[in-house]
């Protein structure tokens, strides 16, 4: 077996990187698939808590770098799905503590027993960006549908082309439908547009994102959320399959396409 | 019920293309408007150009990015002999 490394990262904070590098890790895993998630932010550790698996930390990245302790001890099982692992963040180091060498040695050898290793990329373009990066063999960029986090995408895009990697793919993340619908919310496909790159995913804001945070459960385990859905579907063709895209029509009901048409003056 | 009220999308895309534009090029506007009046300056030393009616901009194809100029001649009539 050789593994894919894939990192997610978006240069802007707080859109959205560790929910959907737990929820896809978490998919992935649904389906069978052997997958070592690794949080990269050191001194920022998060990824245990959206995963749920805080309480089970012994060592983390640093420890394993430093050769404190073997890359096994520092893999947590997850509860649920044993075939998902963390490799969690140092809390007390800062991103110094890690090269990117070193992170590409971490991944080399967690390839050989798994399918999917996943980076959860800490926001910005320094150290700690280089860090994610540098072992992936594949770059996922989270955006939001907002002029700053996709003008921080796009900065992402020429420094990940720069390192000479393939040209990253992209995920927009919270789309608000109806805000869409209103014209008050850049719609996924001018996004796209803008950034011209490959999509692999549109996640709909949703408020069980949070609720499910909050429980420790990553909503890719619901089935009857759309978020959830939206983090399996990008689950799916990251393994390949051609998985056709949601229809995020928010409300789609009747009273949704009528005010649809009154909205668009007719037709 | 807010119809009257502009739709705030259309401007945010519009803002976003001219931001990237302008930082994938690593080309601030303010640079865009020297260059402008260089390349006149330049070509006026040759041929005669309706300076007013230049425009100069960079366009996106995809990811690609090519500088394109219109510099429109003066009329015959009008040019130095």
């Amino acid at each position: 077996m050789l593994g894919k490394s894939i990192t997610f990262t978006s240069g802007k904070g707080g859109v959205g990187k560790t929910t959907a590098t737990a929820n896809i890790g978490t998919a992935l895993a649904t389906l069978g698939k052997k997958v070592v998630c690794i949080d990269a932010d050191i001194g920022l550790r998060n990824l245990d808590v959206v995963l749920g698996l805080e309480n089970r930390i012994v060592y983390d990245l640093v420890d394993v770098v430093e050769g404190r302790c073997r890359l096994r001890q520092a893999m947590i099982r997850h509860k649920r799905l044993p075939e998902l692992f963390l490799i969690p963040a140092a809390q007390t180091r800062d991103k110094t503590a890690v090269s990117p060498s070193d992170m590409v040695r971490v991944c080399d050898k967690l390839r050989d027993e798994h399918d999917f290793i996943l980076i959860d990329s800490p926001a910005g373009i320094e150290r700690g960006f280089r860090n994610a990066i540098a072992p992936a063999d594949e770059v996922v960029i989270i955006t939001n549908p907002e002029i700053s986090a996709v003008r921080d995408a796009d900065r992402i895009i020429g420094l990940v082309e720069a390192e000479e990697k393939e040209t990253p793919t992209l995920i927009i993340n919270r789309l608000n439908t109806s805000m869409v619908q209103r014209g008050d919310m850049i719609a996924a496909e001018d996004v796209l547009e803008l950034l011209a790159i490959k999509l692999i995913g549109v996640v709909p804001e949703d408020e069980s994102v949070l609720v499910s945070t909050n429980r420790g459960s990553p909503i890719a385990l619901e089935e009857k959320s759309k978020a959830g859905q939206a983090f399996r579907n990008i689950a799916s063709r990251l393994t390949g399959e051609d998985v056709p895209f949601l229809e995020l029509d928010g409300d789609s009901g009747f009273l949704g396409r009528i005010s649809k048409i009154i909205r668009s003056g007719g037709a | 019920m807010f119809r009257s009220r502009r739709k705030s999308a259309p401007k945010a895309k519009e803002r976003l293309k001219l931001v990237l534009i302008h930082d994938r090029a690593k080309l601030p506007p303010g640079v865009m408007a020297d260059l402008k009046d260089e390349l006149i300056e330049v070509i006026s030393r040759h041929i005669e150009v309706n300076k007013d009616a230049v425009s100069i901009e960079i366009a996106q194809e995809g990811r690609e990015q090519r500088l394109i100029a219109d510099i429109p001649l003066q009329p015959p009539r009008h040019r130095r002999r």
